[in-house]
């Protein structure tokens, strides 16, 4: 038992099941903490994990987009609109349902159930790879195969940041 | 020892993945804020990706179309974070509040 853990795939193992274990507890401090500045820590430790997963699912890169864009730009985007909007700690909420949280529990818990069942009952075919899914070769296919979906988000994006700038600006006079 | 190997298969990511979304759904009918609702739809998010991550790795004869679409994935939830968080700047200017139950303006 000792000696496979001190082996190098031993150890790749426990990397994973640690990165595995830093996702599933950041999603639930994100998804179940009272406080929305818990809650975000929780969403960056969450993305950092998934990036861990990305890691071991053979693509470095995405693995670090996933840290600049999500860790990096995201959560620090998330954090600054809670800063702005402080919404009270103390404020008091109108009654809530007390039905609300045990129903969304038990829908959470269907949709779950159902997507792992789906996935263990099916038998998933495995094609035979028909290149390395290099950086290299994700670039080549951007500006190949899917140049109009690339031009479209570039678009998407900057639509995005000047809507962004018009409606967070407007109201600022008066 | 099998738990060292789960990382070789599809059937861990597509659990995780799955947990995710459902951590995400829970957050999302539970939130009371708009802050709350959009960090539970990033969770949302990542629990897909992570899918489209799994099934690249694992199934796909092009291992380049599921990072291709993940990227894409990333760019729509950066622009939709945006223009969320603005609109949620917007509303609190108005309201003095995040709270989804002050967004009524609209009701009959």
């Amino acid at each position: 038992m000792i000696q496979t853990l001190t082996t190098p795939d031993g150890l790749v193992g426990i990397i994973f099941l640690f990165m595995v274990v830093v996702t599933l507890i950041g999603g639930l401090v994100a998804s179940a903490s009272e406080r929305l500045v818990r809650a975000v820590i929780g969403l960056v430790i969450s993305f950092v994990g998934v990036a861990g997963l990305y890691y071991f699912l053979n693509s470095p890169f995405i693995a670090m987009m996933q840290v600049l864009i999500y860790v990096g730009a995201v959560a620090v985007a998330i954090s600054f609109a809670i800063m702005l909007a402080a919404p009270e700690e103390k404020k008091k909420f109108s009654p809530t349902n007390p039905l609300t949280g045990p129903l969304g529990l038990i829908s959470a818990a269907l949709l779950t159930s159902g997507l792992i069942t789906i996935a263990l009952k099916t038998t998933w075919p495995i094609m035979p790879k028909v290149n390395n899914g290099s950086v290299k070769i994700i670039g080549i296919q951007l500006l190949t195969n899917h140049s109009m979906v690339f031009e479209l988000i570039s678009i998407v994006l900057l639509i995005a940041i000047l809507g962004a700038l018009v409606i967070a600006r407007g109201g600022r006079e008066h | 020892m099998p738990l060292l190997t789960l990382h070789n298969s599809l059937v861990t990511y597509l659990v995780v993945g799955a947990l995710l979304f459902g951590m995400g759904v829970y957050g999302m009918v539970t939130r009371r804020t708009l802050i709350g609702m959009l960090i539970a739809a990033e969770l949302l998010l990542a629990g897909a990706s992570i899918n489209f991550m799994a099934f690249n790795r694992f199934t796909a004869p092009d291992p380049a179309f599921g990072q291709i679409f993940t990227l894409f994935i990333m760019a729509i939830a950066a622009a939709e974070a945006a223009i969320g968080l603005s609109i949620i700047v917007a509303f609190y200017r108005h309201y003095k509040s995040i709270d989804t139950d002050d967004a009524v303006q609209l009701k009959g």
